[in-house]
């Protein structure tokens, strides 16, 4: 079964932490994250940068509107997306507890929504990445 | 021969294995590694390993032996992956690895007794009575039966995210109370034997009672609970194993003569007997006669034994309630309850009329006992229906509707209400 785990981080958590110290984390992050995928759970992700580098679009009067932001008002923000490939949601949560991100901010695992890709085949002929 | 065909064949045969001994071989790891989530990856990976190596170097003489093995290393390779990110883990590591000769040296030693011990034991830590009933149930399906969270979620008509909460949680009080991962000792068997056989008769209602418009996404619960049930007969000598086994064999013999198309239910009075799985009610009868044979006679053979004596009456008229009501007798001191006591009550009222049979569940209704159960007053019901006393017939009915939950049991008593007034 495929899983989106949404990983949230505290910034906080990284603003009390020397570069050195982060630099440890992200290590042990990227050893754990190609373990992942050499077992073939890893199927695809992507690190964000923090909130403020980027913008909200949202309609307005008929018109697209460009916000900066999003502004949230806690410190915990989406940081990054793992797709990840499991047995079942049991399974997707053991090798997610184990991610050092977890120490970092709360994991959100996510079942895919398997039946828009199939949909979106359907439709278009194409096969959606990562679906 | 070509390749392909050959690399064919053996994909069929570790399908197969994987089948048939997974659990079996993820029950020794979990001994071998002392950890669940441990042992499950491991057993997936040293699947995966056989895959590519018999391809290549051919089956191994003793491929379970070789499955264990390559498991435990994959779980040894695995902790000391861990250690850089979790100091704790470095304890473990050395003990496994401290314990490598003695243990290769012992695989190839490892024989049928062997597997099935382990499995008694991850049966007996899954039903274990420190867990809460439903988180039984939960691990038994998932860990035993090899059912992922969705599946079971399914059944249970519930979300994933609750299964795997309770899942998660079990398996936090199995480590963090270290229920021990072993087959209880002869004096303790009797009591941890009836919590297994309780989850896995559970498992089995469940699926047997599921209304019909959801069972065809349904897992079939009953299949798998007589599949645990089996299992554990073969590996346990026990009489009651052997009597749960046969009491879910001869329920499920009638499964398709119970519900009629539009998903009702049918008394088995009126159930068409051709429909019937003769199979399945020689099985059971077969392993109840065993039971009975061997003296040693417990609640679940004598309600097997009960549903024998129905099931061998070629028609309803045939049955010998003078035997059922007899079992019943057994039944109610072996094990004193008012269900008990009401089942007797129509037993009697279908061998000597409903007059005696109506004098029994006045007087357990009078007691309070059952004042809530709805069968109790369906029951009732039933004998004034009998003896012709439509009014008070129908009164009743009406008190056992305004209990009932279930929709097909609900249908059933309204039409007998309706039956009343016309």
């Amino acid at each position: 079964m495929r899983f989106i785990c949404l990983g949230y981080a505290d910034t906080e958590n990284f603003e009390k932490l020397s570069p050195e110290a982060v630099g440890a984390f992200m290590d042990k992050c990227f050893a754990y994250d190609k373990e992942l995928f050499e077992s073939g759970h890893f199927v695809g992700g992507q690190a964000l940068m923090f909130a403020e580098h980027g913008v909200s679009l949202s309609v307005k009067g008929g018109e697209v509107s460009v916000t900066d932001g999003p502004f949230v008002e806690t410190k915990e923000q989406l940081g990054g997306i793992l797709i990840l490939e499991a047995r079942d949601l049991n399974h997707a949560i053991t090798l997610m507890s184990k991610h050092p991100g977890v120490k970092m901010g709360r994991f959100e695992i996510r079942p895919a929504n398997l039946e828009v890709g199939k949909l979106f085949k359907e439709k278009t002929g194409m096969e959606m990445p990562w679906s | 021969m070509s390749t392909t065909a050959h690399s064919g064949d053996i994909k069929d045969l570790v399908d197969d294995l994987y089948r048939r001994e997974g659990r079996r071989i993820f029950a020794t790891l979990v001994r071998l590694v002392g950890d669940f989530e441990l042992a499950e990856e491991a057993m997936q990976e040293a699947f995966s390993a056989a895959l590519e190596s018999w391809q290549k170097d051919g089956v191994p003489k003793n491929p379970r032996a070789w499955l264990v093995s390559t498991g435990r290393f994959k779980a040894i390779d695995s902790i000391r992956r861990r250690i850089r990110f979790d100091k704790k883990v470095a304890v473990m590591a050395q003990e496994l690895e401290a314990s490598y000769e003695s243990f290769e040296e012992n695989i190839e030693g490892y024989d049928d007794e062997t597997f099935n011990d382990d499995l008694l034991r991850l049966v007996f830590t899954c039903c274990h009575p420190a867990l809460a009933s439903d988180a039984r149930v939960a691990l038994t399906l998932r860990e035993i039966c090899g059912l992922t969270t969705e599946e079971i979620a399914s059944a249970f008509l519930t979300s994933a995210g609750t299964i795997a909460q309770r899942i998660v949680s079990a398996k936090a009080k199995i480590r963090d109370t270290r229920i021990p991962y072993i087959v209880p000792s002869k004096d303790d068997l009797p009591e941890r034997l009836d919590s297994v056989l309780a989850v896995i008769y559970l498992v089995f209602n469940e699926g047997y009672s599921a209304s019909s418009g959801a069972e065809a996404v349904r897992v079939d619960l009953s299949s798998k609970a007589i599949h645990l049930g089996r299992m554990l007969n073969e590996i346990l000598k026990d009489p009651e194993v052997s009597g749960l086994l046969a009491l879910m064999l001869l329920h499920e013999s009638r499964r398709e003569a119970r519900v009629d198309s539009a998903g009702d239910l049918i008394l088995l009075e009126d159930q068409d007997r051709s429909l019937w799985k003769r199979e399945l009610i020689e099985e059971g009868s077969a392993l109840v006669e065993a039971v009975y044979a061997g003296g040693e006679i417990g609640v679940y053979s004598i309600q097997a034994a009960i549903s024998a004596v129905h099931a061998r009456a070629k028609t309803a008229a045939d049955t010998e309630w003078g035997s059922i009501v007899a079992l019943y007798d057994l039944l109610l001191r072996a094990q004193p309850s008012s269900v008990v006591a009401l089942n007797r009550a129509v037993a009697i009222s279908m061998r000597d009329g409903p007059e005696s049979g109506l004098d029994l569940i006045e007087e357990l209704l009078s007691s309070g006992e059952l004042s809530e159960y709805h069968l109790s007053h369906a029951a009732r019901a039933d004998m004034l229906r009998r003896l012709g006393k439509r009014e008070e017939a129908a009164a009743a009915y009406k008190e056992a509707l305004t209990l009932a939950r279930q929709e097909p049991e609900r249908r059933f008593l309204e039409r007998r209400l309706k039956e009343m007034s016309e």
